[in-house]
């Protein structure tokens, strides 16, 4: 996904003067094919996160459309005061670009790791919030975001994540995608957890049972119709985040349920309010979470009629 | 407007007037009538508690009606304690947290810079703002791109809310430090319009400061220096001896 960022900002670039990347000195071997083509729009502002959102805010009040790309804690929380006023607050057209969405550093320890950064991006007024689940949304989220009034936060992974669309699918900001459909329950994934999510509605229906599996790469605005639809249709619901259970897109189901009025089953899948001490890879820690295939299946079962 | 609507920091207005003064009558080229000019002059005030300051600044410059003014941090009001810019005219940054203000001009003066855009900048920080790490972040990096039309005011009151700056955090060397990493920095009397026009007028080949020296509560005997003005508002005869103080109308 970083290489997807880095290459829709290129094609846009050559075409928009207003195009702006800020690295906190995050992105070596990433960005520099941006920082050659337009030495003039690309800063590194050193090791300085709050500086790099006020300067962003800065250039946005001046007509730009700046992108500060780091780590997702980085851009997030180191900062967050400075997004909370000169990017939310002044509802500034300033875009931050998290890599390494949930536990995507695994190994490099917690303070890589990002599962609280939807809960506090949810919850700043004015505030666009994306998690795409795989190049394709990031693409389509990416460039949509070139034109979008506001600014907006975006969860992204590393590299390499597969593709898991077919061509032809509508993609846009605030509107959840129907992956699969079937009657007996639905999955609600974002971000890094699409993949995981389908290859669950598969097993399911190995086992006779056809799930609705919804992608939903917004977490806000959030897709409320599309929840509600689920709800009307009598489906348990499971959410399925890499991401604390509070706060998150688990969160935001609940709220619409609770909101609803109608009673249905749900479960939350996520990371338990818990910061690790374990060491291993993402597959590890998500194994250790019970974010791995068989852990969801039965999860799954369980809420099935 | 601190008098009718109990609000605080006035003595942090008093210590700013002769800045703002000078910067919108004596410096930024600004136009009240087209306050959105793409090369305009652009003025920050970091230090977003001396509102009333800027606000009574920009109503006199002519941005807004000075009937608004009465209208200052009350129920149904308009303009709120610390800086909103979709408030009224003129007001570019919405400030109140420290430490914000300077890289915000940064950003514009990099922006003005990369597409030849004459406008300058100009912020004014408090003195016990300079306390926030985030100031300092920005004081590198303007200093390494060598940003000629970024301007800084500190406004060295050397008071702060728990007391004198220096007892807080030793900065007696404010213009040595802000040299010392990059800048162009003049101390100067921060209650003096010419000496501080000559220096904002005088040329530029990278960021420059003015380490403006002022007195908390400027003008009023009873206010000046004193750490309880960045918290009470006066009361009626406090009102009218500070207004006789200052030649002021009530």
């Amino acid at each position: 996904m970083r290489s997807t960022f880095v290459d829709c900002l290129i094609r846009r670039a050559r075409i928009d003067e207003r195009i702006f990347l800020v690295t906190p000195d995050v992105g070596f071997s990433v960005l520099e094919k941006f920082a050659d083509e337009f030495p003039d729009r690309y800063l590194n502002v050193g090791i300085a996160e709050q500086n790099a959102i006020g300067v962003a805010a800065g250039l946005a009040l001046s007509g730009r459309r700046p992108y500060v790309y780091s780590m997702v804690p980085f851009v997030t929380m180191r900062c967050f005061e400075q997004v909370r006023v000169d990017v939310a607050y002044m509802q500034t057209n300033v875009r931050l670009v998290g890599i390494g969405g949930g536990l995507t550093y695994g190994p490099a320890g917690t303070t890589h790791h990002a599962i609280e950064d939807i809960a506090l991006m949810r919850a700043l007024p004015n505030m666009t919030v994306c998690a795409p689940g795989d190049p394709v949304e990031a693409r389509t989220l990416i460039e949509e975001s070139f034109d979008h009034e506001g600014p907006i936060y975006f969860r992204l992974g590393r590299n390499g994540e597969p593709v898991l669309y077919d061509t032809g699918v509508k993609i846009e900001i605030g509107r959840a995608v129907t992956i699969t459909e079937g009657d007996d329950f639905a999955l609600i994934a974002t971000g890094n957890m699409l993949e995981l999510g389908k290859k669950v509605a598969h097993a399911m229906q190995e086992k006779g049972k056809n799930g609705t599996l919804l992608s939903m790469h917004t977490i806000k605005p959030f897709d409320t119709e599309a929840v509600l639809g689920l709800i009307d249709k009598g489906l348990p619901i499971v959410t399925l985040e890499e991401h604390n259970v509070i706060g998150g897109l688990g969160s935001a189901v609940a709220d619409v349920i609770a909101a609803s009025g109608k009673a249905t089953r749900f479960r939350k899948v996520g990371i338990p309010d818990v910061y690790t001490h374990s060491v291993g890879s993402q597959e590890y820690l998500k194994r250790e979470f019970g974010l791995d295939l068989n852990s969801i299946v039965s999860i799954v079962e369980g809420v099935c009629r | 407007m601190t008098h009718y609507s109990h609000s605080s920091h006035v003595g942090s207005c008093l210590s700013i007037a002769e800045i703002l003064y000078t910067l919108y009558f004596r410096t930024l080229r600004i136009d009240p009538l087209s306050p959105l000019n793409e090369d305009r002059d652009r003025f920050i005030l970091s230090k977003g508690h001396g509102s009333a300051a800027l606000y009574a600044t920009l109503a006199e410059k002519g941005f807004f009606p000075k009937e608004y003014l009465d209208r200052f941090y009350i129920d149904a009001g308009m303009l709120p304690g610390h800086l909103d810019k979709d408030a009224v005219p003129g007001v570019e940054v919405s400030s109140g947290s420290l430490g914000h203000g300077l890289s915000i001009g940064l950003g514009m003066a990099i922006a003005n810079r990369q597409s030849g855009n004459p406008g300058r900048i100009f912020v004014v920080l408090g003195d016990g703002e300079c306390n926030e790490g985030s100031v300092w972040e920005a004081i590198m990096l303007a200093a390494t791109l060598k940003l000629a039309n970024l301007t800084a005011i500190v406004d060295f009151n050397k008071l702060q809310s728990f007391g004198r700056t220096n007892e807080v955090i030793d900065q007696h060397n404010m213009s040595t430090r802000w040299r010392d990493f990059g800048w162009d920095a003049h101390d100067v009397d921060g209650h003096d319009p010419d000496a501080m026009e000559r220096l904002f007028n005088a040329p530029q080949d990278r960021p420059k400061v003015l380490i403006a020296h002022t007195v908390k509560g400027k003008g009023v005997s009873f206010m000046e220096d004193r750490l309880e003005w960045h918290y009470k508002s006066p009361n009626d005869d406090q009102y009218r001896q500070a207004l006789e103080e200052l030649g002021g109308d009530a």
